[in-house]
């Protein structure tokens, strides 16, 4: 990827204006409102994770971005402006969940194929080829049909013919579902390297580990609307909150559990919330040890996104 | 077990409506179009041989074969034209006949000569004959017509002439036996009859696998719906018009392609006679090919799935292809089913390629079928332009 950021764009009142913008996105099928408000900022380099369970809306958003479904109320900006057709499919690059290549075509005539259509100049359109098949680590395979492919191999191709004509904002539809663990490592190391060329990403997924770990923010979607967005910690402080399960292994299961504890695995182990670990661990370890048990193990549990999740969306089945 | 097998199968079936229709009304509906072109109640009702009298003898009796001929209920008898910008009112004469039958007006026609009716009856091969101009795509139509002229000829007879002493007795089968003698012309040339009966065989067969292959063509619009590469598309700056109109030209390419392979073949096998009329051949392709992939992409629009898809085209180009022609001749079937049969798009496909291989018609007599044909290719474009439309932005 060659694209590079001259300057941070900004409002003439000096904020930063955010690479993309959805504010107020409503749209109903029928009886079913698919989204009801949405609202979200991808700032300009960071890699967005967008969450929901199924149903929540993800998918109406991202083609709302694309340009596929009208919206009835709100807008999206694409740095500061609402672009027309022609020119959002310029800027944008949109990675289906699907792996929408064609079978009998090679890595390479695939790649060309959407860099026609994508509107990359004849002339570089080589160059723009050879840069896929070396950043998807695919240039032996060049001139064998992606039939023949593995999902992972796929899944890369996939990406990279979204993102030949150097769009500045990226959409990728669980660009990693399905790939083995090394194929998922190598296509966030191809994420990378588009961001470090300033390439903004809004990704969907289910994923709840790689939202964590591999993007800067994260926004959660439920029944249409963005329920919280932020950092990690941010979502945390905004939800569960910064306390930690203290769990305690015993060695034999206890009968009744200790006050202040809740009892797991059949009593073998006691679990109590902590908020401040230094001032309330050692009084708990001490009711422990003082009702007769003895401590084989010991934890501090992190509240993580998957505590943030079912706190936002609930439990409940969605389908 | 066997049961449980059986009723999946059976619950299957009874919500997928087109595996029923395959099952159930595609056969009913074959055997209804055979039926009444071979047999049944259509076999009582022949269809009514058209037929053009030139009268060149002007005779009572060539007048009075005519009204016994115009009271046969199973001609349609023609002596006359209206005027047209191309000629004027009056009686048919040979070159009228002649020129009718060329133009695939009517089957046959015949030409009574001038001192026709002095020789009438023919007893003992006497009488001059009567000419018969023919179209050799219609191998019934003249002989027919020569049954019936017999049978006019005998009605003539039993009303007026018979009472001088003349009958019928001594006509038999020979044409040394017939009332009337005749004389059969192919006026749409009567050379390398094998080869044009080939020539109709390689337009009724290649218009049918048109319409398949711009069907199953059209299909991969479904395939790219299913595999995603649809969406993907139409997330560039390609636009469905585009991408219909990318799909036409590939298909009507790819047609022109497989009705040139397909005539090139019968040209190297079975001796029709391509490059004879190549400027007409290449013509009807273009615009048969064209058409047909329109066709294709309707098809493939009103489809959800590629199952859907596939059993639709297989009873609409089934069926148009029985009653357009493609399986058999259009002339032996009855008016009704003719007419009927000019719904579809392979009778007039059919009509242009016999105008250039049988009539071998100048080019410009080709434009009602190119004018219907290119009629389709517009209607059927914008039907599938409209039928995409769910796939566009909603």
């Amino acid at each position: 990827m060659t694209a590079t950021i001259d300057t941070v764009p900004r409002s003439t009142a000096g904020a930063v204006i955010p690479a993309l913008r959805v504010r107020d996105a409503a749209r109903s099928f029928g009886a079913v409102r698919a989204l009801r408000g949405a609202s979200l900022d991808l700032r300009e380099g960071e890699r967005l994770a967008l969450l929901g369970p199924n149903g929540a809306g993800k998918t109406t958003l991202i083609r709302a971005i694309a340009g596929r479904v009208r919206l009835e109320a709100g807008a999206i900006e694409i740095f500061g402006r609402a672009l027309p057709p022609t020119e959002r499919v310029r800027r944008l690059g949109v990675v289906p969940q699907e792996i929408a290549l064609y079978p009998l075509l090679t890595a390479r005539e695939n790649l060309e194929a959407f860099g026609r259509l994508h509107g990359v100049a004849p002339a570089s359109l080589v160059a723009r080829v050879d840069w896929a098949l070396e950043w998807t680590g695919l240039r032996d395979r060049a001139r064998q049909p992606v039939r023949g492919f593995s999902g992972g191999m796929k899944r890369r191709i996939n990406i990279a013919c979204g993102v030949l004509h150097e769009p500045r904002v990226v959409l990728l539809d669980e660009p990693t579902v399905g790939v083995d663990p090394q194929s998922r490592e190598r296509i966030y190391e191809m994420l990378e390297e588009l961001r470090a060329a300033g390439t903004s990403q809004l990704l969907t997924t289910h994923q709840l580990e790689e939202a964590e770990k591999r993007c800067d923010r994260i926004a959660i979607l439920d029944h249409g609307a963005v329920v919280a967005s932020g950092t990690l910690d941010e979502l945390i402080a905004q939800t569960v909150g910064g306390e930690r399960d203290l769990v305690i292994t015993l060695d034999r299961p206890v009968a009744q559990a200790v006050a202040g504890f809740s009892a797991e695995n059949g009593g073998a182990r006691l679990v109590a919330r902590v908020r401040d670990v230094g001032s309330e661990l050692p009084p708990l370890i001490e009711r422990v040890r003082g009702a007769g048990h003895v401590i084989t193990d010991l934890a501090l549990r992190r509240h993580g996104l998957h505590e943030v999740f079912l706190h936002l969306t609930g439990k409940e089945l969605r389908e | 077990m066997i049961t449980t097998l059986m009723r999946i199968s059976r619950i299957t079936l009874r919500r997928d409506r087109v595996a029923q229709a395959m099952t159930f009304v595609l056969p009913i509906a074959f055997f209804s179009i055979f039926a009444s072109v071979f047999g049944g109640a259509s076999m009582s009702r022949m269809p009514r041989v058209r037929v053009a009298v030139a009268d060149e003898d002007r005779s009572d009796m060539s007048r009075y074969l005519i009204e016994a001929l115009k009271a046969d209920s199973s001609l349609r008898v023609r002596d006359s034209v209206a005027g047209s910008g191309t000629g004027a009112a009056g009686p048919i004469d040979r070159a009228r006949a002649e020129a009718m039958v060329r133009g695939g007006d009517l089957p046959v026609a015949v030409v009574l000569p001038k001192g026709w009716g002095a020789t009438f009856p023919n007893l003992n091969g006497k009488g001059m004959r009567a000419e018969m101009l023919a179209d050799p795509s219609d191998p019934v139509g003249a002989r027919v017509v020569t049954g019936l002229l017999q049978r006019a000829a005998a009605r003539v007879l039993r009303g007026g002439v018979a009472a001088e002493g003349s009958s019928a007795a001594g006509a038999s089968g020979d044409e040394a036996g017939m009332l009337v003698a005749t004389h059969v012309t192919n006026v749409v040339g009567d050379r390398r009859d094998s080869r044009r009966m080939i020539s109709f065989y390689a337009a009724g067969i290649a218009v049918m696998f048109l319409l398949f292959s711009s069907s199953s063509g059209g299909g991969a619009l479904l395939d790219e719906q299913e595999s995603g590469t649809l969406e993907r598309v139409l997330n560039t700056s390609v636009g469905m018009t585009g991408l219909l109109a990318g799909k036409w030209v590939h298909l009507t390419l790819l047609g022109m392609l497989q009705v040139l392979v397909m005539f090139l073949w019968g040209a190297a096998v079975f001796g029709l006679d391509l490059l004879g009329h190549l400027p007409g051949f290449a013509i009807m392709t273009l615009a048969t090919a064209a058409a047909a992939a329109a066709f294709g992409l309707v098809l493939a629009t009103a489809s959800r799935s590629r199952q859907q898809l596939s059993g639709l085209s297989t009873i609409v180009i089934l069926v148009m292809s029985a009653l357009g022609g493609s399986m058999f001749p259009r002339f032996l079937m009855s008016e009704s089913m003719q007419r009927m049969g000019l719904v579809t798009f392979n009778a007039w496909a059919l009509d242009g390629y016999l105008k250039v291989f049988w009539r071998e018609a100048p080019l410009l007599e080709l434009w009602p079928q190119l004018t219907v044909l290119i009629t389709l290719t517009v209607v059927f474009l914008a039907a599938a332009r409209v039928l995409a439309r769910r796939w566009e932005v909603v």
